[in-house]
């Protein structure tokens, strides 16, 4: 039996599950059915042929150093907000704000899953499950089963400031894996933000449940350590006119594969997904993968995907990004954009784009490139005396200001632009 | 201010010479023009003057005020005083033209050892160039060149070189393609900046622009040389008997 198979055999095993109450043992128990069914990912499969799913999959992590901040703030921590902290994927109390707001209910996954009924469990598992027609995504069942904390939370209004999920990572070898359940009452609003690396390897899925007329904005940053791994789900279900707005900035990170998918039900409602990620591969390999599969199953409704890659020195960038629109999704309004630059010929770029299309009164678009710094715009740039090392840092931030503009809050897109341009600045040349 | 002795460029990817033995000498305080048939290679000279890549020196070399031009990078060029208005101004989507500006006028204080200019002071500074060009303040907020019209593209080249404040100008054929009151402002823009100090080298087509840039020198350049040099009569005999009858005479004599 090789290391996947025995993972997955453990998994299914009722005793290495987590103990919870009744109603989240049965979402874990078929969450492990499902995951038996699918079997863990090979590369033999459509969807991983770009990404290795090994050290994802194997029994234990490769070790990876925790980053020494040294006095650095980390990413949002200048932005007023409400602070959950999470220690190598464990929950942290002292070190979080008090979980209760106006508009807002927030509790620990555990506490959730221990009690005997729960909101939750309507959505626990259950986009996950969704989410795993027509492409299987088993190391998200994989987490339902598995996760060992997380948070549960409510909005009935509109929250005044931002929740932010503060991942913080200290054990080399930590293993962790989180589940997030969110639900958006009708007309609610939230403003998300996660940061940090979270551990040496990093399971994470959200499932987020966007009522109608609810709006949800994203704003995350994966962290500086950089030889951590990360998987990650997010599963959506929009009701009408809800707005729903996801950007990710990942500039670190062995391997990090973020995977969205995305589900219309309502008419009229908006999904955007950003990312933007920079990769240099003199730090040790950089794989960076964005994995997006968009269902319009509603009149009228809107998504947008903008992925920006800038890589260097080996580093390794996917996307894959699907659009499906469904025979009764009318006037659907579907673009999809994901763009690399290579700052040398050792950086590769692999993307998929896929479009399928079963109304007729849509508009639906996506563009694919690759290509190197403009050496016109660089010339121009350097003939007005700004040094070389600064033109091109101009260069790949213009490049990059597609995906940054989906950030609706001009404070979180100014700090992302700053941290954008101190990594350019540490890895010059 | 600019030397140029003997100098022979070719093509670094081509085995095509295109400058063929070009002497120049544009002291302070002149204004220099060159003009010349399509593809004499007046563009190159002034490309390889502010360091573009693509192009080999074979023989020759280039000073400003005594430096070696072609040894520096060329931002360094820049710093060190050499201006170049573009014939064709470079489109940079996602750069604000602002930002660009003042990103070049402090990289080039800070090569000279001065202070960066404060974003108030800067601001008073651009508002004033601008207006004398007649570039309005949307101008200035949108991409570098992007959705510029030919003038506006232009007229963004000036104001550069006002803000610049450059020793060594070279302005490659900044009048085509403008209307009369277009090369009215452009002119006049070039002018104020006309000073003791100061030298201008306008590569152009047309007599037009000279009678608003008076210039003290005139080159005629074919082939990659400049085969004659005189009076801005010079300009006016090319502009009624075109490049013909010099290049003749020129064949006569070789
Ligand atoms: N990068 C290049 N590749 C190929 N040919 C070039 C290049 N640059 C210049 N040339 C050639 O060199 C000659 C001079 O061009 P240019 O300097 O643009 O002339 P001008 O500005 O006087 O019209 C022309 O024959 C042109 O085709
Ligand atoms: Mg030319």
């Amino acid at each position: 039996m090789n290391t996947a198979t025995k993972q997955a055999t453990a998994v299914i095993s009722a005793e290495a599950r987590p103990v919870s109450g009744a109603w989240a043992q049965d979402a874990r128990a078929d969450a492990a059915r499902r995951l038996a069914q699918m079997g863990l990912p090979t590369r033999r499969d459509e969807y991983w042929k770009w990404t290795r799913p090994d050290s994802l999959i194997a029994a234990v992590p490769d070790a990876a150093a925790v980053f020494d901040y040294e006095g650095e703030p980390p990413v949002f921590h200048q932005i007023d907000r409400l602070t959950i902290v999470f220690v190598d994927g464990v929950f942290d109390a002292t070190a979080s704000d008090d979980l209760s707001g106006e508009g807002i209910e927030i509790e620990r996954l555990a506490d959730a899953t221990a009690a005997d009924i729960h909101w939750a469990k309507d959505l626990y598992g259950v986009l996950e499950a969704r989410g795993q027609n027509p492409v299987a995504r088993p190391l998200a069942a994989y987490n339902t089963a598995m996760a060992t904390d997380g948070v549960v939370i409510r909005v009935t209004g509109e929250v005044s400031r931002p929740v932010s999920l503060f991942y913080r990572h200290e054990d080399a070898t930590s293993d962790a894996v989180l589940h997030h359940v969110i639900r958006l009452e009708e007309g609610a609003k939230l403003t998300l933000l996660e940061n940090g690396a979270a551990a040496a390897r990093f399971s994470k899925v959200c499932e987020v449940d966007v009522a109608d007329g609810a709006e949800f904005h994203h704003i995350r940053a994966q962290g500086r350590d950089h030889e951590r791994q990360a998987i990650t789900h997010m599963f959506a279900r929009l009701g009408v006119e809800s707005v729903f707005k996801s950007f990710t900035m990942t500039v670190n990170g062995r391997l990090t594969r973020n995977e969205c998918v995305i589900e219309f039900l309502g008419d009229d409602a908006t999904a955007h997904v950003a990312g933007a990620a920079l990769g240099d591969g003199a730090d040790g390999a950089f794989h960076h993968d964005d994995t997006v599969f968009i269902t319009h199953d509603a009149v009228a409704s809107e998504s947008r995907q903008v992925f920006k890659k800038v890589l260097k020195n080996g580093a390794k960038g996917v996307f894959q990004g699907k659009i499906l629109v469904k025979p009764d999704a009318q006037k659907t309004d579907g673009y999809q954009k994901s763009q690399s630059l290579l700052l040398d010929d050792d950086a590769s770029f692999q993307a998929k784009p896929e479009l399928e299309i079963y109304a007729d009164d849509v508009i639906c678009s996506h563009g694919s490139t690759s290509g190197a710094i403009d050496e016109e715009a660089l010339f121009y740039l350097r003939s007005r005396g700004v040094p070389a090392h600064i033109a091109t840092d101009l260069l790949v931030l213009a490049f990059l200001a597609d995906a940054i503009d989906e950030i609706e809050d001009d404070t979180i897109a100014a700090e992302i632009n700053d941290r954008l341009d101190a990594w350019l600045a540490r890895h010059r040349g | 201010m600019l030397k140029i002795n003997n100098l022979h460029v070719k093509l670094e990817e081509e085995d095509k010479r295109i400058l063929k033995g070009v002497d120049l000498e544009v002291p302070a305080g002149s204004v220099h023009a060159i003009m010349g048939p399509n593809g004499s290679g007046k563009s190159t000279l002034s490309y390889v003057l502010s360091g573009r890549d693509g192009y080999e020196v074979i023989e020759g070399n280039a000073t400003l005020e005594g430096e070696d031009l072609l040894e520096m990078e060329p931002e360094e060029r820049a710093a060190a005083g050499l201006f170049l208005a573009f014939q064709y101004p470079v489109e940079i989507p996602g750069v604000g033209n602002m930002t660009f500006l003042r990103t070049a006028v402090n990289a080039q204080r800070k090569a000279r050892g001065e202070e960066e200019m404060s974003a108030a002071d800067f601001l008073k500074f651009i508002r004033a160039k601008a207006k004398e060009l007649k570039i309005d303040a949307e101008m200035l907020k949108r991409p570098v060149n992007v959705g510029f019209s030919g003038g506006e593209k232009k007229r963004n080249e000036i104001l550069q070189m006002a803000m610049l404040e450059p020793k060594m100008c070279i302005l490659d054929e900044t009048d085509s393609g403008l209307d009369v009151d277009a090369m009215k402002l452009v002119s006049d823009g070039v002018n104020a900046l006309r000073d003791q100090g100061r030298a201008f080298l306008v590569i152009t087509h047309y007599q037009r622009l000279l009678d608003h840039i008076k210039p003290d020198v005139v080159h005629i350049m074919a082939d990659g040389r400049i085969v004659k040099s005189g009076g801005p009569e010079l300009a006016l005999e090319v502009e009624t008997n075109g490049y013909a009858d010099i290049l003749a005479e020129m064949e006569v004599e070789a």
